[in-house]
């Protein structure tokens, strides 16, 4: 990194000045990518191109995992096989795909949404994603190990993890463990990096009822990562010593509690959730008054609910171990304060409709995922009411019922959400528009591949088909059956995505500044925005974030900002 | 509809307040339905906790439903007639918020989730299938004080509690021991009377799961949990091992045969009568099998031996639920 930080001029905030940013004139090349580049948007697009990668990998695995459940029998791999494909399925997509996805996400929105032009540390940024292959690497690389990989499910519960089966001292499950370590610390890295860009580096005039809700929903996202992280690692690397060093800090054989685990583990894993879904809500809620061309309905209650999310996801995590000898008050306790959280996010959902409601609802592909993840997002709220009531989640819990809801929360709603933010602000960080025609296709396939897939995993789980299992009884072969082509077809999905991807990124549409005419100091910048964003030239917001329709400028000078980006984007095509 | 009319007219409004009510009447109806259906997604009802858990099911079904239904025939709505023509580049109505009806969103949720929340509370409360929970560490007998476990249970229990059966979960086999002495892979219940097991794991947690009884118990290593179930209904209904328990996890089922007490007291007298043979247990065969086609596939232990057992269970036999 050389220094040749433009002179402060006086509009520039001061404070954007302090942090050892990268500079303009980075190379402007695909090696950049192969690079330690301190670009956050280079960082964020490494991190995008890296879990859509994963994206394909897991899905892979689930698809074989959907070939072996397609028949009753154990028939098309060994049940170890389908042990140990589950496991990775769920570790991929978490860990390596919804992680990261979402970081890239952070990382190519925040800085430009709050007209910062990097993030606060962005060395300590670039080291977080570059542990993403490192680790990526670390449990593939468990496929290869003599045994394969972990088959204790990404819970990993000991006693069971922790049998080793071989006694080799370089095992799946210790790969694993490392992985989801490094993973933890990347997290972290990147969440005190979030956390100080909001607080530190807002434009001028941007007070935090001036900022956009995603960038809200990052802060309450991130929290939860500094305060949830360490318990699970700490709870990880117990279970380390317990695997590879024969400490009994869980085996009941020495003394040990296996279920001191469980309340380490769901501690961070419950609240991961919202550290995935919290950023999903902060797309919908900047997508819906885009495309419905109406403010967003009750901004500051939205803005408040997700931090009352964060607090209440860190107090429900027993609701996952109602069946594991968890006293009757307790449960009753953790029931109740799950329940609690159906209030923010129903003020969330209700504050969406009500942005729908009068609208003029433009349906781009974007919006269609948007619509779509809401649509899922209701059911799958219901269902989790149903999952917090302890009578019903004792007949419920541990089955395909619980399949069904988390992946209508995980892919129904969340990776909807990935999608919805992937055809917006595509045009903005690649300068080219994406093909309309191919993203409606993908959404019809998401939208049908996915109903056929989790709808019938409920019906399952509430006649009492256990979750994990490689094999099973011939009364569930029906909603199994479908299940598995639904998965088939959400894989077929994926090929209008890649190619809509690919072919848009090479020979696109050129994408103006604002191409969906959408209010936000990201659209006021050029499509690709240079290096540092605004550089020397920070807009002072003067209003709150989703003025549509009342007719009042963003920031102060706003059609100077217009017309610097629409010269910025002539100038390109011009050279070009 | 109210906000699409500037004039406001009489008669406009009052169809948007008759369109309303026909919505709510129309989803009333359809949640209904959804919660009388919910009773048939469940397996056949074979325990005192049936009844209340479908009931609570079926509660949790239809107020779900009204609010499904209800916010997405809303979304259907402004799908239908909020839709901007292709080139109007207008926006919407510049509502920002309205803080009545964001205090009435708060509220009514917040009210329905505490409703069913004192509503479960009251089913578990009369349900009370969970005993006391004593950990036995230091494995192999060594127990906390100088009576054990089982007496440390006992003065918690009822004291009219009878003799418990003893539930052991093993990778992969589950073994049922009576109080005469009888040892069965296939557990036996009376129908009717409230039944005791003592739940304990040889090496792994497995799951106690019965879906006909809509119950469910871990069994955890290095615990000895106490429960207690009525079953109400004669029959035969799976027993399932629910929680993830390595390699041959999904063989790990049983059957429970619920039998009236006299069919039941004869069958334990007849049970004993026969002689211990090792149980029949689908893991043991599948991994005979594998190591048969030279071992392949990623690593699990291999299973514990068959328990040794008076009455085997039937693989053939059919269960209902």
């Amino acid at each position: 990194m050389t220094s040749t930080a433009p002179a402060p001029a006086p509009s520039f905030d001061p404070r954007v000045l302090k942090a050892p940013h990268p500079v303009p004139g980075a190379p402007n090349n695909w090696r950049r990518f192969l690079s330690f580049n301190t670009d956050a948007k280079v960082i964020g697009l490494q991190y995008m191109i890296t879990s859509l990668f994963f994206l394909l990998v897991g899905g892979l695995l689930s698809m074989i995992m959907r070939g072996e459940l397609i028949t009753p029998a154990a028939d098309l791999v060994d049940p170890t096989v389908y042990n140990g494909l589950y496991t990775m399925h769920g570790t991929v997509m978490l860990f390596l795909f919804l992680f990261p996805i979402l970081n890239g996400f952070n990382n190519l929105l925040i800085p430009p949404m709050i007209g910062a032009p990097d993030m606060a540390f962005p060395r300590l940024n670039a080291a977080a994603f570059w542990m993403v292959p490192v680790f990526g690497v670390i449990l593939m690389a468990s496929f290869l190990v003599p045994g394969g990989p972990s088959g204790a499910g990404w819970w990993a519960y000991p006693p069971q993890s922790i049998q080793n089966p071989l006694g080799h001292f370089l095992n799946g499950q210790f790969l694993w463990i490392l992985a989801v370590a490094l993973s933890g610390i990347s997290s972290i890295m990147g969440a005190v990096n979030f956390i100080t860009t909001i607080i530190r580096m807002r434009a001028p005039g941007m007070g935090w009822f001036r900022m956009p809700i995603f960038c809200w929903t990052a802060v309450a996202a991130q929290a939860i990562q500094l305060i949830g992280l360490p318990v699970l690692t700490a709870g990880a690397v117990l279970l380390l010593f317990d695997l590879s060093f024969g400490t009994s800090f869980y085996r009941p054989e020495g003394g040990g509690d296996p279920m001191l685990y469980q309340h380490f583990f769901w501690f961070y894993s419950h609240p991961a959730v919202y550290v995935m879904v919290l950023p999903v809500f902060g797309i919908f809620s900047e997508l819906f008054p885009v495309y419905a061309r109406k403010p967003l309905f009750g901004y500051h209650v939205v803005a408040i609910a997700s931090f009352a999310i964060t607090f209440l996801s860190l107090i429900v995590w027993v609701h996952h171990m109602f069946y594991s000898g968890t006293p009757q008050w307790m449960r009753n306790l953790f029931m109740v304060t799950t329940m609690l959280i159906a209030v923010p996010t129903g003020i969330k959902v209700f504050a969406w409709i009500g942005t729908l409601w009068g609208g003029k609802l433009r349906l781009t592909t974007a919006m269609l995922f948007c619509l779509g993840g809401v649509f899922n997002f209701i059911f799958a709220g219901i269902t989790g009411i149903m999952l917090a009531t302890v009578p019903v989640d004792i007949h419920v819990g541990n089955t395909y019922f619980v399949v069904g809801h988390f992946h209508t929360v995980i892919f129904s709603t969340i990776t909807y959400g990935v999608f919805a933010g992937i055809y917006h602000w595509f045009p903005k960080f690649t300068g080219r528009m994406m093909y309309e025609g191919l993203g409606k296709l993908h959404f019809v396939l998401t939208f049908i591949g996915s109903q056929l897939t989790f709808l019938p995993m409920h019906a399952a789980g509430l006649l009492g088909m256990p979750r994990r299992v490689a094999s099973y009884d011939p009364e569930f072969a029906f909603a199994n059956v479908l299940a598995s082509l639904g998965a088939f077809l959400l894989g077929v999905a994926t090929i209008p995505f890649l190619l809509n991807l690919v072919s848009s990124w090479v020979r696109g549409e050129k994408a103006p500044p604002n191409p969906w005419h959408a209010i936000g100091l990201e659209w006021l910048l050029p499509s690709p925005p240079p290096a540092e964003n605004f550089e020397d030239d920070v807009p002072t917001v003067i209003s709150g974030p989703y003025g549509y329709g009342l007719g009042r400028p963003l920031v102060e000078d706003e059609q100077r900002y217009v017309a610097k980006a629409a010269s910025a984007a002539s100038a390109a095509t011009g050279g070009a | 509809m109210t906000t699409a009319s500037p004039s406001p007219g009489r008669s406009p409004r009052l169809w948007g307040v008759l369109l309303v009510l026909l919505a709510v009447l129309a989803d009333l109806a359809a949640s209904f339905w959804m919660a009388a259906a919910s009773h048939h997604w469940l397996p056949v009802p074979a325990s005192a906790a049936a009844a209340p858990v479908d009931n609570l099911f079926a509660l949790e079904v239809g107020i779900g439903s009204f609010i499904f239904f209800g916010c997405s025939g809303v979304m259907l709505w402004t799908l239908l007639f909020n839709r901007a023509p292709k080139y109007d580049l207008d926006n919407g109505d510049p509502i920002e918020g309205n803080l009545k009806l964001e205090i009435v969103w708060t509220l009514i949720p917040l009210v329905i989730v505490m409703l069913i929340a004192w509503k479960a509370i009251d089913v578990s409360t009369t349900l009370s299938t969970l005993g006391g929970k004593v950990r036995v560490t230091g494995g192999h007998g060594a127990m906390h004080g100088a009576e054990g476990p089982a007496a440390a249970l006992e003065a918690a229990d009822d004291p009219a509690a009878a003799e418990p059966i003893e539930v052991i979960g093993r990778q992969w086999s589950w073994e049922f021991i009576y109080p005469n002495g009888v040892h069965s892979s296939e557990l036996h219940l009376p129908e009717g009377q409230r039944s005791y097991l003592r739940l304990s794991a040889t090496d792994v947690i497995h799951g106690f799961f019965v879906p006909a009884f809509r119950l469910k118990q871990d069994l955890i290593p290095g615990s000895v949990i106490d429960y207690s179930l009525i079953p109400t209904r004669a029959g035969r209904y799976r027993l399932r091992d629910s929680m993830f328990s390595g390699g041959y996890f999904s063989s790990n089922q049983t059957d429970v045969v619920v039998e009236p007490p006299e069919q039941y007291a004869a069958w334990l007298e007849q049970a004993l009568a026969q002689p211990l043979r090792p149980a029949a247990n689908a893991a043991t065969d599948l991994y005979a099998q594998r190591l048969a086609r030279g071992d392949r596939g990623w690593a699990t232990v291999p299973p514990a031996p068959p328990p040794l057992v008076h009455v085997s269970a039937d693989p053939a036999a059919s269960h209902e639920g």
